[in-house]
């Protein structure tokens, strides 16, 4: 018995290697590194429409890719999110107009906040589960709304403006915010695609598919959850600095209004929850349809809100899970693949851990 | 010392009005274990349904009550049935996205049918009557009428789940819904039937509230918060927790009032987050 065993594994165990990156995603890297040169040198080609769109465009992603990392990796739906994209809005505006700190310094400054805030907020957060811990980050939410709202200073109900861009020319001021935006969003992709490659984000994905079976593997389930909360706010606090110098007028229902939210759902359903590519290709299908559709007001928003439904019932892996699926492509990669090499011809053997639906397990959220 | 109980007295009608929202809430959460995003666009639409009937329809106010009664029993069975129940599981994301969806559906298409103008109900003068109990404290009729509502109502609900067939069937569907199928009871019919009740204390709920304030096709997601805190502070499971639940957020929201009328909502808020911390099962926990 012993020899019939040992025969093929020893010659497994010699031949077989671990591959983590694919053609397609080299591809990709090459690809991207175009497109961020092209839209660094924008100023000097683009109008200023499209550097306004781009900043838009890169508050709308960092928002989505956010929140998939708190759904779609970490298992915790929240539908506050939009308490800490306020907040940094709100930081970035007192730092610059009241401190006298350059605004596109004070962006990462006030994230910073955020995440100091998000400690003591994940407390009471996590005291629910499931769907009510959706609403009740939307209650945490409103209570910042409602804060902001009732401080005169900063301009209560109606908000105020960012002056402290005042002096500054708006050709310069345009391109510098393009130039935050663009690093903002490379940071925030790189930064995830780097967590979600290291072993830390193979805890993550092991504690969302099922959180019990990754505790027993000695995955800290407590701490892994508090440290993607406080990433998400960092993230989604730096996408409101960002919008609220592109915007230069804040208002508390701007800035914590719910609709953040409902975009950043709408955008990583469609594009595909749990997964890299999936927010980025459901913000560029967000944009255009906000483009040429936005103009139709409410049909525009029963249009999106339908979709949802029709998506989340019908297709919930959303449009690149389903390409990523039906085509085997990862662009990002964050699994890993086993190539066995042996007899002369090689045998391929996919191991996918990172592609697994978030909804085929239990992904209520326990505190 | 009457401002006091002035507060407390106002605070306990408010009360009244937010447990009556929280109570299809609490019925669909125990049964279904189903977050629903769009409670509160259900109690919106349900107002503008009477509206319309009112006046569209020139019904006279207790006519269109029942036949309201009627539409939401019926519209509640069906979108459970339809829709709902595909994605009642035991993973919120969907159900919740679902309803999200619903709620934006919800508020877009009654702006665009009756424009975002708030509109009440009118019943004469029957919503500005009150009485004098003591010098600094008047109650209205209205809040009475819809503190005796809540009271019947919870006492109603408490008694179906308790001492009826179709209560246990709920109970058990609720606590497991394969094996009830061996009962002989359709755990999909009786989610419908479960959320065309909850359909009904929305109505009555809908119909106190548009005789009490005007309504704007926006309004659903404040009321939705205020019923999902009702229900966490008085605990889950419980329909006189509740009751209670919604009596201590209607008194703090009034404490918040009497101080300035801009941190009325955020107290409320405040005591809600506050209970989460220190008693996170609520006052009277029935289940987890």
């Amino acid at each position: 018995m012993s020899t019939l065993l040992n025969r093929p594994l020893a010659n497994v165990a010699a031949n077989f290697e671990v591959l983590r990156a694919t053609r397609a995603s080299r591809l990709t890297l090459f690809v991207l590194l175009v497109i961020a040169l092209a839209v660094a040198s924008a100023p000097w080609w683009a109008g200023r429409d499209a550097l306004h769109d781009f900043v838009q465009l890169a508050s709308y992603l960092v928002f989505a890719m956010m929140w998939n990392l708190l759904a779609g990796y970490g298992g915790m739906v929240s539908i506050g999110q939009q308490a800490f994209f306020g907040i940094g809005g709100y930081g970035m505006l007192i730092l610059a107009n009241y401190c006298g700190i350059s605004p596109f310094i004070a962006v990462p400054l006030a994230a910073l906040i955020a995440t100091v805030v998000a400690v003591p907020v994940s407390l009471v957060a996590f005291r629910l589960e499931g769907g009510y811990f959706a609403i009740g980050t939307w209650v945490i939410a409103e209570v910042f709304r409602l804060t902001f709202a009732n401080i005169s200073a900063l301009g209560g109900g109606s908000g105020t403006s960012l002056t402290a861009l005042q002096d500054v020319p708006r050709a310069l001021r345009e391109s510098l915010t393009l130039w935050l935006a663009l690093v903002i969003v490379a940071a925030a992709i790189g930064l995830l695609y780097a967590f979600l490659r290291s072993k830390a984000g193979l805890a993550l994905t092991a504690m969302r598919d099922n959180a019990v079976a990754a505790s027993s593997q000695g995955v800290d389930v407590k701490r892994a959850r508090l440290l993607v909360y406080l990433m998400s706010a960092c993230g989604t606090a730096l996408a409101g600095g960002l919008y609220f110098i592109g915007n230069l007028r804040i208002s508390p229902d701007a800035a914590f209004s719910v609709n953040w939210t409902a975009f950043g759902i709408f955008i990583v359903l469609i594009g595909g929850l749990g997964t890299l590519e999936g927010p980025i290709l459901g913000a560029l299908i967000f944009f255009v349809l906000n483009k040429f559709l936005s103009d139709y007001g409410t049909w525009y928003l029963i249009g999106l809100g339908a979709l949802a439904i029709v998506v989340t019932m019908f297709f919930p892996e959303g449009l690149w899970g389903f390409v990523s699926r039906r085509y085997g492509l990862q662009l990002f990669p964050v699994g890993r693949r086993v190539l066995f090499l042996g007899n002369g011809a090689s045998v391929r053997s996919a191991v996918d851990d990172a592609k697994e639906k978030p909804g085929a397990s239990s992904a209520a959220h326990r505190a | 010392m009457n401002t006091l109980i002035n507060i407390i007295v106002q605070g306990v009608l408010l009360g009244a009005l937010y447990a009556l929202f929280a109570m299809g809430q609490s019925l669909v959460f125990g049964v279904m274990r189903l977050t629903n995003t769009a409670h509160g666009d259900f109690i919106v639409m349900l107002v503008f349904v009477l509206f319309a009937l009112t006046s569209f329809a020139h019904l006279p106010l207790a006519v269109a009550l029942i036949v309201l009664l009627v539409i939401a029993f019926g519209s509640g069975y069906a979108l459970q049935y339809a829709v709902l129940n595909r994605v009642s599981s035991r993973d919120p994301l969907p159900s919740l996205i679902v309803t999200f969806g619903l709620s934006i559906v919800i508020q877009n298409v009654l702006q665009q049918v009756f424009s975002a103008d708030p509109r009440s109900v009118a019943t004469g003068s029957f919503e500005s009557q009150s009485m004098t109990l003591m010098p600094g404290i008047t109650v209205g009729y209205l809040p009475l009428l819809t503190l005796a509502a809540t009271v019947v109502l919870a006492f109603g609900m408490q008694w179906l789940f308790g001492r009826t067939p179709l209560g246990r069937a709920f109970r058990a569907t609720s606590d497991d819904r394969e094996i009830v199928q061996l009962m002989g009871v359709s755990y999909r019919r009786t989610y419908a039937l479960a959320m065309g009740i909850a359909f009904v204390l929305i109505a009555v709920a809908a119909a106190l509230y548009a005789i009490r304030t005007a309504v704007s096709p926006t309004d659903g997601p404040a009321l939705l918060l205020y019923a999902f805190e009702a229900v966490i502070i008085g605990g889950m499971g419980s329909f006189w927790g509740t009751f209670l639940g919604g009596m201590a957020l209607g008194i703090a929201q009034q404490i918040g009032f009497y101080f300035d009328p801009g941190w009325g909502i955020w107290l409320g808020h405040i005591m809600f987050l506050a209970v989460l911390v220190v008693r996170p099962q609520g006052l009277l926990p029935k289940t987890a």
